[in-house]
């Protein structure tokens, strides 16, 4: 970390967004990560893409679990709501804010030990519910906050620093989420912002549940020239399986896109997704082709990267439930609790 | 393949960066590369800030000669060149603590050059005893050159004494400057005018300096001029008259005729002289006006009214006596090639009546001391032909330099042009060639890390504004011509404005191989200079920055490929100097590096301080 602060002082002519911010208005206190940590790359691309979004920071709620990754959103949005829970418990505090009010964005930001380890259940329930929310996992294969132990996601064949060796297979949250029915399903590598950003904004603008798994170096524990998510590592064998493009839905499509080589898909609010195929054989909109890619490509020690999956009609936990279109704080008292009376007419139902 | 590498691939290249040429980071310390003389301003503030005034003096009168007097009145190229000046609206006020360290210096005789008692045998005839003479000498006298100034004035300092008045320029300021270099064993014939140049020659002087400045203020032929000359003064005339004591009161109402510093220097003047009403009135649009901003302010300040578009048209009397001044108003209609404004008369006149006329529209070169047939070419404007890097004449062993060169300047550039005449002489009295064997610059640059977040100077920008200028008490200056009207900054005061500076000699030096491409310092700067993308040609690179860089003065830092075949473009631009990009690389591909130039000077005893900062 270091001891002075990033100085307020800007660029005079950075650019400002539809609300009158500049990018510089989405950030965060001073990172106190490692110096290099893939993390703040991440936050970086996170500020960039809510600033580009026009997102009001006040709209926006971040919550996360335990983790270098996990404190991460003390780095970014410090105008936005924020809630830091307990080791991977992320998804069900985000279910909970979401049930009660459904009308903020909701960012998650977990690592890969917080979700593949202790998170699992966690995890799987979350997308199980199509929670509307933006699931990031900042993946260093391993525990970076306390002193670099594997984690589940560390590939077999990537040692320790000190060379020892990792006894077990990596759990490959894509090809999980694709199964538990996540609607959006995508990897990419905070070394490369030109991809991470506009899945970022698509992750955000999607409807229903998005995941979104980051490979993000240590640079303290897992950058060595043996690990397989080193920067080295991940920039030689990184193979995106598409190209996308984010096109917000006040903005015009200028330019013209090729049948057969690009996928296009409008999102629940009006955006859209054109998807340009790098990979020919790779469809994003079907699940089983998504999850044959991720394989195969692992199976030649690539890593995919890109859209992997998207599910253009996903509906989301509320829509399951039909619950009231309001957000709680929105629903008049008398209304939201109803009173004794109220009560005992139920209870007299139920006996 | 990485998507980013798919991104509009590349025509042209940038190519990368050639740091080894002192050239580049000197550019980056705007003050230091606008100063005419490169005094190492950075070096110099962080030394107030220290409260180590006489270093910082020292450092000074090695690159400018004059701090105390310059401290006050140097025209100042480094402020508008300030990198602050582009972060925040004001630049650092970094004249105002040059004179902080000439107030506070105390004793620095012991840091004064040794005069060798043995001369080396050659002697030089300096002609006018202004801001380049006096540098000549100053710079010749330590290598034990006997060096002969004449002046015809009873004084030295040329226009620094008889022109800027000493309501900005106090004479014990310019005394203790100008006797530290005659105490050097400079012969002053003070009283002594050259009449004539074959003369001087025939003397023998191994070499003649001509500083005698651009002495003739222009005059105005318009009706009347010849009839009311008792009242119309040429404005630098009068100033000399009132520097010199002949002149003490002056009409009650004042107009003065033009908008250079020259007529900000009279009107203050006229004012303390006794003058109620005084005007200034200028020709053209107030906004190409030529006096400094802060002379402007300083006279508005005083209450002085400035009539712009006011164009003189005819002197009125009355019984023989100036009785007015009739204007034309003007208009602008447009620009012209050079961008200054096209005038026409609009038709309405007015009439601004008055005691006295102070007529201040420029200065000319006059030689008529100058033989035209003794090897000294001079121009179809009556000016003489100089080299710009040796200030040699036409005639071998003839030098000129000041406003004498190339007409009116600053104090500050007939010190360079001191330096530069003085490097020449030296070289020729050594048989040597001026322009092939001239010393060249000195540099130097080393790391500043002492620790993991620790650097040996004060990164941590901090908002600040211009810390204003205490002034004296307006009844009391405006009575009498001698008090100061700048009372200069208190240590305290200083010290908050020392802080202000940005340290940009302290440079951000750049290691390809090192850099893994994490972002971590794109992502830090505050100020968006880092830049990690495709190599382009230049104007499309500086397009494609993540804040376009469209400030051609300021170059851009441009590596060699990295890794993944881009590479890492820095807009020196507005960059703070703060180290956050090296402390928080990981692999210490950035490091923040201290740079010194050295201009190079005649004698190496009169850099000493400067030679200290060299590794
Ligand atoms: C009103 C006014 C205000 C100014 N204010 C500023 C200011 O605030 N800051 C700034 O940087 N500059 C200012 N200047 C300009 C600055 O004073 C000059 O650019 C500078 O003094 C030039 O120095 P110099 O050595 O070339 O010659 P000068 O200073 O002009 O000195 C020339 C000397 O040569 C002598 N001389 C001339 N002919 C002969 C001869 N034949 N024989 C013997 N002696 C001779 C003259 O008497 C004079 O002393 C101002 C100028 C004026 C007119
Ligand atoms: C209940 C509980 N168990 C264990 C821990 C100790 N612990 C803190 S962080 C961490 C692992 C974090 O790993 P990851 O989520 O990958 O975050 P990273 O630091 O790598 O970004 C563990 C096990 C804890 N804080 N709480
Ligand atoms: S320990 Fe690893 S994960 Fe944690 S901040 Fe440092 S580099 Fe980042
Ligand atoms: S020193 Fe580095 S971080 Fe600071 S402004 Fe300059 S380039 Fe940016
Ligand atoms: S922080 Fe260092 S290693 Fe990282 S991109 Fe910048 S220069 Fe390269
Ligand atoms: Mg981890």
């Amino acid at each position: 970390m270091s001891y002075i602060a990033k100085p307020s002082a800007h660029h005079p002519a950075l650019p400002k967004n539809a609300l009158g911010l500049t990018h510089r208005d989405y950030e965060g206190t001073m990172s106190t990560l490692c110096a290099g940590c893939g993390h703040d790359s991440i936050t970086a691309a996170l500020i960039e893409a809510c600033f580009e979004m026009d997102l009001p920071a006040h709209r926006i709620a971040k919550v996360s679990g335990i983790g270098c990754s996990s404190k991460a959103p003390t780095y970014f949005l410090s105008r936005s709501h924020g809630f830091n829970s307990v080791h991977g418990r992320m998804p069900s505090i985000t279910t909970g804010a979401n049930l009660a009010n459904r009308d903020l964005v909701y960012i998650g930001v977990s690592g890969d030990g917080d979700t593949a380890s202790i998170g699992l259940g966690q995890f799987c329930h979350a997308i199980r519910r199509r929670v509307n929310m933006t699931y990031i996992v900042m993946n260093n294969g391993c525990y970076g906050l306390t002193k670099g132990q594997f984690s589940a996601t560390n590939d077999k064949t990537s040692p320790s620093k000190k060379g020892d060796a990792n006894p077990f297979e990596a759990i490959d949250l894509c090809q999980m989420a694709i199964q538990l029915g996540a609607g959006f399903v995508a990897r990419s590598f905070s070394g490369d912002k030109a991809q991470l950003i506009p899945l970022l904004k698509a992750a955000i603008s999607y409807w229903g549940f998005a995941f979104l798994d980051v490979v993000s170096p240590c640079v303290t524990f897992n950058n060595h020239p043996t690990s397989t998510k080193s920067y080295d590592y991940v920039r030689a064998h990184n193979m995106a399986v598409d190209q996308l493009d984010f096109i917000e839905e006040k903005e015009e499509i200028t330019a013209h896109y090729a049948e057969g080589t690009s996928v296009s898909v409008t999102m629940h609010d009006g955006s859209r997704l054109v998807l340009h195929k790098l990979d020919q054989q790779h469809d994003p909109r079907d699940a089983d082709a998504a999850i044959m890619a991720i394989r195969s490509n692992a199976a030649k020690g690539r890593v995919a990267t890109g859209l992997l999956y998207v599910n253009e009609t996903q509906q989301d936990m509320h829509d399951i439930l039909a619950t009231d279109a309001r957000a709680l704080n929105s629903v008049p008292m008398a209304e939201l609790c109803p009173g004794v009376k109220a009560l005992e007419a139920i209870n007299a139902r139920l006996r | 393949m990485q998507a980013g590498e798919l991104a509009a691939r590349s025509r042209g290249r940038t190519a990368p960066t050639d740091i080894s040429n002192p050239s580049y980071f000197h550019k980056v310390v705007d003050c230091q590369w606008a100063c005419p003389t490169h005094t190492p301003v950075p070096e110099y503030i962080r030394l107030i800030a220290q409260g180590r005034y006489a270093a910082a003096y020292m450092l000074n009168w090695e690159s400018n000669v004059f701090p105390g007097i310059l401290g006050r009145v140097c025209d100042r190229p480094c402020e508008p060149a300030c990198r602050r000046g582009r972060v925040e609206e004001k630049p650092v006020a970094i004249c105002r603590l040059k004179r902080v360290a000439a107030d506070y210096k105390g004793e620095i005789d012991a840091f004064m050059p040794d005069i060798p008692s043995a001369k080396n045998g050659k002697r030089i005839a300096l002609v006018g005893a202004g801001p380049a003479s006096l540098t000549v000498a100053r710079d010749l006298m330590p290598l034990g050159y006997s060096c002969v100034l004449f002046e015809k004035d009873a004084k030295g300092g040329g226009l620094m004494r008889t022109n800027i008045p000493s309501f900005r320029l106090p004479a014990t300021v310019l005394d203790e400057e100008i006797d530290r270099i005659l105490a050097f064993g400079v012969e002053p014939r003070f009283g002594h005018e050259i009449k004539s140049l074959e003369a001087l020659l025939q003397e023998g002087f191994d070499a003649v300096f001509i500083g005698t400045g651009a002495p003739k203020g222009k005059d105005l032929n318009v009706p009347g001029r010849t009839q009311a000359r008792a009242n119309v003064h040429i404005g630098i005339d009068w100033l000399t008259s009132v520097a010199f004591e002949h002149v003490h009161t002056i009409g009650r109402r004042v107009v003065i005729i033009g908008g250079g510093n020259t007529a900000m220097d009279c009107c203050r003047t006229a004012l303390r002289l006794g003058g109620m009403d005084v005007r200034v009135t200028v020709r053209s649009p107030r906004r190409v006006m030529k006096a400094s901003p802060w002379e402007i302010e300083d006279a508005e300040h005083e209450g002085i009214p400035i009539f712009d578009n006011h164009s003189p048209k005819e002197f009125l009397l009355d019984k023989g006596r100036l009785a007015g001044v009739r204007f034309q108003k003007m208009r602008e209609v447009g620009v012209d090639r050079s961008g200054r404004p096209k005038l026409e008369p609009t038709g309405e006149e007015v009439v601004f009546e008055c005691d006295d006329v102070l007529m201040a529209i420029g200065q000319e070169n006059s030689f008529p001391w100058i033989e035209r047939n003794i090897g000294i070419e001079f121009d179809e404007w009556h000016m003489p032909k100089v080299d710009n890097t040796t200030m040699m004449s036409t005639r071998a062993g003839v030098f000129f330099g000041g406003d004498a060169a190339w007409g009116p300047e600053n104090i500050i550039w007939a010190v360079a042009h001191g330096h530069q005449a003085a490097l020449s002489i030296d070289l020729m009295c050594h048989g040597k060639d001026l322009a092939n064997e001239r010393p060249k610059s000195s540099s130097s640059r080393f790391s500043q890390k002492m620790g993991i977040h620790e650097w040996s100077y004060k990164n941590d920008y901090a908002p600040l504004n211009r810390v204003a200028m205490p002034h004296a008490d307006k009844a009391q200056s405006l009575r009498n011509l001698k008090v100061e009207v700048e009372l200069g900054y208190d240590d305290k005061l200083a010290f908050k404005e020392a802080e202000r500076c940005l340290n940009c000699d302290v440079q951000t030096v750049f290691s390809a191989p090192l850099c893994i491409e994490c972002d971590a310092c794109m992502d830090i700067c505050p100020v968006d200079c880092i830049n990690f993308i495709d190599n382009e040609d230049e104007p499309a690179l500086r397009e494609h920055l993540r804040v376009p860089a469209h400030n051609k003065t300021q170059d851009l830092y441009v590596s060699t490929p990295l890794k993944t075949g881009r590479i890492m473009a820095k807009d020196e631009d507005v960059c703070l100097h703060c180290g956050l990009c090296a402390e928080r690389c990981p692999t210490g591909a950035w490091d923040m590096q201290k740079f010194m130039y050295v201009e190079a000077q005649a004698a190496q005893a009169c850099l000493t301080h400067h030679n200290a900062y060299l590794r």
